[in-house]
């Protein structure tokens, strides 16, 4: 099969450096124990755990290394045999597998020995109950505290009264952070990483924005690497210095019309996780079928737009308890119907991902409402985030073949 | 005379179909496709030929092995292709139904001949073709039996798992329970129908097809004793695929 050139995105070389800086200091301060490490979940407390002087590592980031890596599935045996489902998240299952294995990714990586073991466990469940499980296991197994945030979800909007109960609940942890840090929090340190992260935010979805231009000069594929910062280092000056520059050539491709896929017919948005095992092979079978996938539920969850340096616990509460994966099913067809007339899209792809409920958006008739309402056929794409014994690949191709053939029929 | 071949390598059988300008059926051949898809491919294209020349026929591949074959000028998907052969036959707007060896798919297709949705079945071969072989496997009976055995059971069993080995330990269960070969086979068909009916609400006119289909009508039947509208089937099922492939392959040529 016919292989695309395309121009590649240059920032790739920093935001793998990027990266690679924020692995590094994880590394030293576990090695030299120079600075705390706090873990934490996506969308938890990372801002206050940060101006508190923590370094903070992301334990899904790292399940999304296991599965890009392609080595998840050496691990998820070894937890399954600890007890813990084939059935449940598999980026929790690659992870605690690795552990017990005493394996990670950043081995091969960077020559990193081994994760850097926190001083505290913090997670909130505005995304999904499943990372209280995970840290609740390493808690047990480390034998270090964990402090969690309970956001209740399916929400219609966010109301007052859950804000202000979430906003109580971060607050409720600084004492105990203060513990572990050795130190007192103090609200303008805050206020500073509230306002780091808020410009991350705004950066971040300018730049996904610019996937409004025809062509597209970026796809999904390309968000799911150049999310990183925006994941790892938000609250952190490196990842704003970073999506300036990948601001500014996004913005340069698109004045050149630089297209992320040459001659793309079709332009398409992703609902779900990424499989990551299988990002390269589907990508290039979607630039190989000149189709470009620009929108995504997923790589848009790191904008929060309601962070507010003056209202810091309230506005942290509000951006983090109104992402999307924790609204209801009305909300979410909102949001994703506004992307798809924004960016003028011609169909939806739905990521049905076997360990993920909190993810998969198609289990409740939302793509045939989607579809009727906006008049754009859709495809369920069944697989999994990590673990690729849930995933066919050539039933995916004649799928994906399938949908495109269909798209250029009705042209 | 100019002649136009399309071929379907399924994952369980390949099927070839040449055609003439008319779009009629000029020779046609099924095997099963093993494990070299391209010399079973070639094989099976050469006797649907019937000691025609082949070089420089208009050949479009479909079926799971479409991309392995390198003597077809064109790859379509058998979704395409089942959706072409389909329509060509009733000429009208409906729902296709296909069940073949290892996957189902329901296509939904407007008057003009434009696919509007598909759905094909989930991983497993519940409800397929294989789940049928192997099923009679396990029971020892011969495939060519299980038609007329299903046709004399006197009352029906319900086979309810989607799962292809919950579905044979459903079936040893009613084994044990003395329940009568002929009633678990009935049930197996059933339960082929039951999942098909599972993927997306049936609406007629339906025009059904597949391997399942063409070996054991019975399964025609059962769809028509559950619903009250046309339940179409073409003379040749089997080769839906291969038959909508090769005109694609007039189309592309002309
Ligand atoms: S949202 Fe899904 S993938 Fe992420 S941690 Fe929760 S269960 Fe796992």
């Amino acid at each position: 099969m016919e292989e695309r050139k395309r121009v590649e995105i240059k920032a790739t070389a920093q935001v793998r450096a990027v990266m690679e800086q924020h692995f590094r200091e994880l590394d030293e301060a576990d090695k030299t124990k120079n600075r705390k490490i706090a873990w934490c979940s996506s969308v938890g407390p990372a801002e206050l755990a940060i101006s508190m002087g923590f370094l903070v590592y992301f334990f899904e980031n790292h399940g999304a290394m296991l599965g890009s890596t392609r080595t998840a599935n050496d691990y998820i045996p070894l937890a399954n045999a600890a007890g813990y489902s084939p059935d449940i998240c598999s980026y929790l299952t690659s992870d605690i597998g690795a552990y017990l294995k005493g394996e990670t990714p950043l081995q091969r990586a960077y020559g990193i020995e081994h994760i850097p073991k926190p001083d505290v466990l913090l997670y909130n469940t505005n995304q999904c109950r499943e990372v209280y499980d995970w840290m609740s296991w390493y808690a047990r197994e480390l034998k270090v505290p964990l402090y969690g945030i309970n956001t209740p979800r399916t929400q219609r909007q966010s109301r007052e009264d859950v804000i202000n109960s979430v906003a109580a609940q971060i607050e409720e942890m600084v004492p105990g952070l203060e513990e572990v840090a050795g130190r007192r929090f103090d609200i303008d340190e805050f206020r500073e990483v509230i306002a780091t992260s808020r410009e991350c935010s705004q950066l971040w979805e300018e730049c996904l924005d610019t996937a409004e231009a025809q062509p597209s000069p970026m796809t999904f594929f390309d968000d799911c690497i150049h999310m990183g910062p925006a994941v790892v280092m938000r609250g952190r000056k490196e990842a704003n210095d970073y999506y300036k520059i990948l601001l500014a050539e996004l913005k340069e491709r698109v004045e050149q019309g630089v297209a992320a896929v040459e001659g793309a017919r079709h332009r398409l948005y992703w609902e779900g996780m990424p499989i990551w095992g299988k990002l390269r092979i589907m990508s290039e079978l979607f630039a190989r079928l000149n189709s470009c996938i620009l929108v995504s539920t997923y790589c848009n969850s790191w904008v929060f737009s309601d962070l507010d340096p003056k209202d810091p616990f309230k506005s942290m509460a509000r951006a983090y308890s109104s992402i999307f994966i924790g609204q209801d099913d009305n909300w979410k067809e909102d949001y994703i119907s506004e992307k798809v007339k924004r960016f003028n899209l011609d169909g939806i792809l739905y990521h049905d991902s076997k360990t993920c409920p909190n993810n998969t958006n198609s289990r409740y008739a939302m793509p045939d409402r989607l579809s009727e309402q906006l008049g754009i056929p859709y495809l369920i794409i069944y697989g999994d985030l990590n673990d690729l014994r849930c995933f066919s690949e050539e039933q995916t191709i004649t799928n994906v073949e399938a949908f495109i053939e269909q798209l250029e029929e009705s042209r | 005379m100019t002649i136009y071949a399309g071929i379907d390598i399924g994952s369980c059988t390949t099927k070839a179909v040449v055609i003439d300008q008319e779009d009629n059926i000029i020779g046609s051949h099924v095997r099963r496709s093993g494990v070299d898809y391209q010399s079973v491919a070639r094989e099976v294209l050469e006797t649907a030929l019937e000691g025609r020349e082949w070089d420089n026929i208009p050949i479009v591949a479909t079926g799971y092995g479409r991309h392995t074959i390198d003597f077809a000028k064109e790859v379509k998907t058998e979704i395409a292709c089942h959706a072409k052969g389909g329509f060509h036959y009733a000429q009208r707007a409906l729902m296709l139904v296909d069940i073949g060896g290892q996957d189902n798919k329901v296509i939904k297709i407007d008057n003009s001949g434009h696919r509007l949705d598909f759905k094909m079945n989930r991983k497993c071969a519940a409800g397929t073709g294989t789940f049928i072989e192997e099923i009679a496997a396990r029971m020892a009976i011969p495939l060519e039996m299980l038609d007329d055995m299903a046709r004399k059971a006197e009352k029906r069993v319900k086979i309810g798992s989607y799962c292809t080995v919950f579905a044979s330990t459903e079936i040893l269960a009613h084994i044990r329970a003395g329940v009568a070969s002929e009633e678990l086979v009935r049930g197996v068909f059933e339960s082929v129908v039951d999942r098909v009916m599972e993927m997306i609400p049936l609406a007629d006119p339906i025009l059904l097809c597949g391997g399942v289909v063409q070996y054991f009508p019975i399964v025609a039947d059962i769809f028509r004793e559950r619903m009250s509208g046309e339940i179409i089937v073409p003379p040749l099922p089997q080769l839906t695929g291969a038959y909508g492939a090769a005109l694609f392959a007039r189309q592309s040529a002309d």
